[in-house]
C-alpha cells in the first residue's frame, strides 16, 4: 500500500445512496436499479465502478454455484501496529463496515458449468490491501487448484501490501509467487482479471503472473503510485498512463473485457485450455 | 517506495556526515585526531596517555549508543554516506569478481551488479544493489533503485548460475524499485513478480543479506532465498518510513514514529520468525570499519552455504517452499462468513516461524 492510487473522483466505495446516481465520469442520472443490472457499469459512459467481492462473485458465478473457504482467517497483528489509530481498533471498524473478516474471498465456483477455485479482493477492505491472511488464502486457492486439477481465477484489486503488518506482509510476496509456480509446475491454468487498482505489492507478485491475464476498462495497473510517480520525476504523467489500456498498450495485459463479458471471456479461455 | 532523492542521504552534518545521535562521538573521534597530528609535528611531547583516555570514553559512548540505536537511528545509519556498498563488500571479500552485464532485452542497470566470485570459499553468482558512491556513479545507478532490466539482469545469470550449480550470494541495498514512467512503461511489476515466482524454484542454494537498506518490493525481488540474513544496522521493511508516515499520520514528519511501528529493525525481524540472522557490525558501525563488517558478512555466508551446499537438490527447493509457505501470522476465528467476529484473542496460534533449522535435513 505504498499509495493508494485514488483519482479525485474515485472512492473505495462508489456508488453512493439515493435511487438515482449521477455518474462520476460522464455526470449522467442513471436510476440505481439500472446501475445495478449494468453490474454497476454506467450505460452511458461505460465506467466501470468498484464493486465489493460479493458482488463480484455473484456477477461471476453461475448462480447459488460459490462455495468459500477459509471465512474465518483473521490476521493476530504480529506488529501490534499503531498509527493514530491501533490496527486492531482499525480491523474490528472495517470488519463492522464491510461484514467481511479480510480483503480477499477464496472459494469454488462455477462459471457457465465450468468448475474454478477462484479469489476475489475487496476494495472496501482497507483498499484490498494483502496481509498475512490475504497471502494464506491466495496461497491456499492455488494449492486447491492443484489438488482438484481445476482452474484459478484471481480477481485482483489492491492497493499493494498492508503495511500495517510491515514485514509480514510484504513476504506474502514471495509465498503467492510460489505457490503460483507450483501451480504452474502441475500444468494447472491461471487467469487474473485486473480490475481497479492493481498496483504495488499485489501487482508485483500474483497479479502479474498469469497464463493469460485480463483487465477491466480503465482499470489503474502499475507498480509504483502515480502520485510518487510524479514527485520523482517533477512533471506530470501522460494522459492514461498506468491505465489498463496503457498497460494493453506496453504488452503487459492480453485482453480488455467489458465486465458484461467476463463470464464468456473466462469460460472461452478455460475451454481452449482445456487438456 | 520513497524518492530516491530523498532516500540517500541520513546526514545531520552536512559534509562531514555526522549522525545527530553521533555528535558527541565525532567530537571525541576529532579530538583523537588532533592531538595525533599534534603529537607527531612535535616531537618530544606525549599525548598518549591523554589520547588512551578519550579513547576508552569513546569505546564506551560507541557501546552506549549502538546498543541502543531507535529504530529510526538505524534507518540513519543503513544510509549513512560513509557506509560500505555492495563494490566495497566486492572489493574487501570477493576474489576474482568476474562481472556480467545485461538482461539480453534491453539493457544494463547499474542499480544491480552481477557476476561470478569466489567468497568465502565457495565460487558464487553473486547478485546485488549498487547505490554509488559519488554523484556520478549515483545517478549512473539511480541511487540504487532498480528498473525491470536490473531484474530481469538479475534472474538471467541467476539462470545461469542455477545450471551450473552454483550457489547464488544477493546482497540488498535500495530504497527501493525505480518509480517512473519508463520503469512502469517496460513492466517493473511483472519483473519482480517473475522473480519472486523464479527464484522460489531455482535450484541451486541462495542466500540475501540486507547489507543496508531493506527497500520494500525492490530489495525482495532479489531477496527470496534458503537463508536471510539483515546486517546489525541495517534495515528491511514494507515501505519507507517516510513513505509510512505520509500515508497514516498524513506527514512525513512521523517518520520515526513510523519506524518504530513498523519493526524495521533486525532484531525484531529476527523475533518475527521472518529472517535468520542478524550479522553483527563492528562497534560504532560497519562504516567506522568496513574491513570488520565485510568478514562478519563473509563468515556468515560461507556457512550458511556449507550448510545449504549438503542439502539434496530435491530436499533443498523442498525446504525453500516449506519455508515460504509458512510464512504468515493469522488466526482461525470460530465466527461464521459474513458475520462479525469475535475480538481476536492476543494468542497467535499460528504465529509462522520462517526458519527451519539446517541441522534436521
Ligand atoms: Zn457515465
Amino acid at each position: 500500500m505504498s499509495e493508494v492510487p485514488t483519482p479525485p473522483a474515485r472512492r473505495n466505495v462508489e456508488v453512493p445512496e439515493g435511487l438515482w446516481i449521477r455518474c462520476v465520469q460522464c455526470g449522467a442520472m442513471i436510476y440505481r436499479r439500472i446501475l445495478e443490472e449494468e453490474l454497476h457499469v454506467c450505460p452511458e459512459c461505460d465506467y466501470h465502478y468498484r464493486i465489493n467481492a460479493r458482488a463480484r462473485i455473484a456477477q461471476l458465478n453461475d448462480p447459488g454455484t460459490f462455495e468459500e473457504f477459509l471465512p474465518d482467517l483473521e490476521s493476530s497483528d504480529p506488529l501490534e501496529f499503531k498509527d493514530r489509530i491501533s490496527y486492531r481498533e482499525r480491523l474490528a471498524q472495517v470488519k463492522a463496515q464491510t461484514g467481511e473478516t479480510e480483503a480477499i474471498v477464496v472459494g469454488k465456483g462455477f462459471i457457465k458449468g465450468r468448475p474454478l477455485i477462484m479469489g476475489v479482493m475487496n476494495p472496501e477492505f482497507i483498499m484490498g490491501s494483502m496481509g498475512a491472511v490475504v497471502g494464506e488464502k491466495v496461497a491456499a486457492a492455488a494449492e486447491r487448484a492443484i489438488n482438484e486439477s481445476l482452474p484459478l481465477l484471481m480477481v485482483t484489486c489492491s492497493g499493494g501490501a498492508r503495511m500495517m503488518e510491515g514485514m509480514v506482509s510484504l513476504v506474502q510476496m514471495a509465498k503467492t509467487s510460489a505457490a503460483i509456480a507450483k501451480l504452474d509446475e502441475s500444468g494447472g491454468l491461471y487467469i487474473v482479471v485486473m480490475t481497479d487498482p492493481t498496483t504495488a505489492g499485489v501487482a508485483a507478485s500474483f497479479a502479474f503472473l498469469a497464463d493469460v491475464t485480463l483487465a477491466e476498462p480503465g482499470a489503474l495497473i502499475g507498480f509504483a503510485g502515480p502520485r510518487v510517480i510524479a514527485n520523482t520525476i517533477k512533471a506530470t504523467l501522460p494522459e492514461g498512463f498506468q491505465r489498463a489500456e496503457f498497460m494493453l498498450e506496453h504488452g503487459f495485459v492480453d485482453r480488455i473485457v467489458h465486465r458484461r463479458d467476463l463470464r464468456s471471456e473466462i469460460a472461452r479461455i478455460i475451454d481452449y485450455c482445456n487438456k | 517506495m520513497s524518492n530516491p532523492s530523498s532516500g540517500g542521504n541520513g546526514s545531520a552534518g552536512g559534509m562531514t556526515h555526522v549522525l545527530e545521535f553521533e555528535k558527541s562521538i565525532a567530537k571525541m573521534e576529532q579530538e583523537i585526531r588532533r592531538l595525533e597530528a599534534l603529537q607527531a609535528a612535535e616531537s618530544g611531547k606525549d599525548y598518549s596517555e591523554v589520547i588512551a583516555g578519550i579513547r576508552e570514553q569513546l569505546q564506551k559512548a560507541l557501546k552506549d549508543s549502538y546498543a541502543n540505536l531507535t529504530a529510526w537511528e538505524k534507518v540513519l545509519v543503513a544510509r549513512h554516506p560513509k557506509r560500505p556498498l555492495l563494490r566495497d563488500y566486492i572489493r574487501l571479500i570477493a576474489k576474482d569478481f568476474c562481472e556480467l552485464h545485461g538482461d539480453r532485452l534491453y539493457g544494463d542497470d547499474k542499480a544491480i551488479v552481477c557476476g561470478f566470485a569466489r567468497l568465502g570459499g565457495h565460487r558464487v553468482m553473486l547478485v546485488g544493489h549498487q547505490k554509488g558512491r559519488d554523484t556520478r556513479e549515483k545517478i549512473e545507478a539511480n541511487f540504487g533503485c532498480a528498473h525491470p532490466e536490473g531484474y530481469r539482469k538479475a534472474l538471467q545469470k541467476m539462470q545461469l548460475a542455477a545450471k551450473f550449480n552454483v550457489p547464488i550470494v544477493c546482497l540488498v541495498d535500495t530504497p527501493g524499485a525505480y518509480p517512473g514512467v519508463e520503469a512502469e512503461e517496460r513492466g517493473i511489476a511483472r519483473a519482480i513478480a517473475v522473480n519472486l515466482m523464479e527464484m522460489s524454484r531455482l535450484g541451486t542454494p541462495i542466500v540475501a543479506a540486507v547489507i543496508g537498506e531493506g527497500g520494500s518490493g525492490g530489495a525482495l525481488g532479489i531477496a527470496v532465498a534458503d537463508q536471510v540474513a539483515v546486517m546489525e544496522h541495517a534495515y528491511y521493511s514494507v515501505i519507507s518510513p517516510e513513505g509510512c508516515a505520509a500515508i497514516l499520520w498524513k506527514s512525513g514528519e512521523y517518520a520515526s514514529r513510523a519506524a518504530e511501528s513498523l519493526r524495521l529493525t533486525p532484531s525484531h525481524l529476527k523475533k518475527l520468525g521472518l529472517i535468520d540472522e542478524v550479522i553483527p557490525e563492528p562497534l560504532g558501525g560497519a562504516h567506522r570499519d568496513p574491513e570488520g563488517a565485510a568478514h562478519a558478512l563473509e563468515a556468515w555466508i560461507s556457512k550458511s552455504l556449507r550448510d545449504l551446499r549438503r542439502l539434496k537438490p530435491e530436499t533443498l527447493l523442498r525446504r525453500r517452499y516449506e519455508r515460504l509457505r509458512q510464512l504468515g501470522a493469522f488466526f482461525t476465528s470460530t465466527a461464521a462468513p459474513g458475520v462479525e467476529p469475535k475480538a481476536p484473542s492476543r494468542s497467535r496460534p499460528r504465529r509462522a516461524k520462517a526458519t527451519t533449522p539446517l541441522a534436521t535435513e
